[in-house]
């Protein structure tokens, strides 16, 4: 697993977005059992105590989830990897069409410019390869 | 959790220089602190005290409950800014050397981080590069079973590889009932592993916070409200 961390937010946030894109995306499935705390840190790059605190809160959330003796787990629900996906689509595009409308486009400008965009790239591609 | 370290109104002066000002802090254990300052704030001083090599001109310091002296020294780790091993000793007398002074020492766990480096024991501290003396200065002392580690500048010097690789010794090496103190100027490269941060002007301490607390308030990095603090 790659781990990247900005300025901003706390690294224990980040440390469960980056778990939860995993999960949408299927790098972690259902059932999965997670490498220990310290392992995890390690590989990181982060003080233990932050990655135990990520994974509660993901327990907590129930996309994790421990067995006494054997380990940490991603949770058994196929649903979940949906529900991430979707939250993190709904996610990009509300960023895109924020930023859109700073510069002054509306939602079906937006969807205009996205239609002449993918026939640019299309052409492109033809250009391309004739 | 218990205090790993207390520090009540501690002063220490130089000549006329006031070093550490009426400084009081309280350290939990089984956290990661870093010690941030601007130079000449007092860090290495403050760190000095705790360690038993400078005596502070008033004030009291406890270690886990020990007065500074000998008992507080068996469960304090400390690494000095400089390495101080003879350039002509070899590695492997170092870690006799260490093996000798402290009872918490364990030769087993410096070995096999010096193989991972391809250190050879038999070779002198004075062939080894600067960054090489610095990692096994590190090694010994994260070898210790100790209460509270004290890193005085852990990564002075060494290149952006190294530093993680010491970052990691420090991760790997540390157990989670030990307090472990790291002053630093690579702000950036530390604030990931760190649980809290004291900075410190002008021998006080002006704050003490959580990482998370600090990134969550301010929506900024430690490295930033940093240079916001002690901007010149």
């Amino acid at each position: 697993m790659e781990w990247r961390f900005s300025n901003e937010a706390p690294i224990y946030q980040q440390i469960m977005e980056q778990i939860k894109a995993m999960i949408a995306t299927g790098v972690l499935t259902s059932g999965d059992k997670l490498p220990s705390v310290r392992e995890l840190a390690v590989e990181a790059g982060v003080n233990p105590n932050t990655m135990q605190k990520a994974l509660s809160e993901l327990e907590r959330e129930g996309l994790l989830c421990s067995k006494r003796t054997s380990g940490r787990f991603v949770t058994d629900n196929p649903k979940n990897a949906d529900i991430l996906q979707e939250a993190m689509v709904m996610e990009c595009v509300k960023t895109f069409i924020e930023n859109m409308a700073k510069l002054g486009y509306t939602i079906s400008d937006c969807i205009k410019i996205i239609e002449k965009y993918e026939k640019d790239a299309l052409t492109v591609t033809k250009d391309r390869e004739s | 959790m218990g205090n790993i370290l207390e520090c009540h109104n501690v002063t220490k002066r130089y000549g006329g220089k006031t070093a550490l000002d009426n400084l009081s802090v309280v350290v939990k254990s089984g956290r990661i602190t870093g010690l941030l300052g601007p130079n000449g704030s007092g860090k290495t001083t403050l760190i000095k005290i705790i360690s038993g090599i400078l005596c502070a001109n008033a004030g009291e310091v406890f270690a886990d409950g020990h007065k500074i002296g000998t008992e507080s020294k068996k469960i304090v780790s400390y690494l000095p800014e400089r390495p101080y091993f003879s350039p002509g000793m070899k590695v492997s007398e170092t870690i006799q050397f260490f093996k000798d002074f402290y009872e918490d020492f364990s030769e087993d766990v410096a070995v096999n981080m010096l193989r991972t480096l391809d250190i050879r024991p038999e070779a002198k501290i004075r062939t080894l590069s600067k960054g090489n003396r610095e990692k096994v200065q590190l090694i010994l002392v994260m070898s210790r079973k100790a209460k509270l580690y004290l890193l005085d500048e852990p990564m002075g010097g060494v290149d952006p590889a190294a530093r993680d690789f010491i970052l990691k010794t420090i991760l790997t090496s540390y157990n989670e009932n030990a307090g472990i103190i790291i002053s630093t100027h690579l702000i950036s490269d530390v604030e990931k592993v760190l649980d809290d941060v004291i900075f410190l002007k002008n021998g006080t301490v002006v704050l003490h916070k959580s990482v998370d607390v600090i990134r969550s308030e301010e929506q900024k990095s430690i490295d930033a409200l940093f240079r916001e603090v002690f901007a010149c």
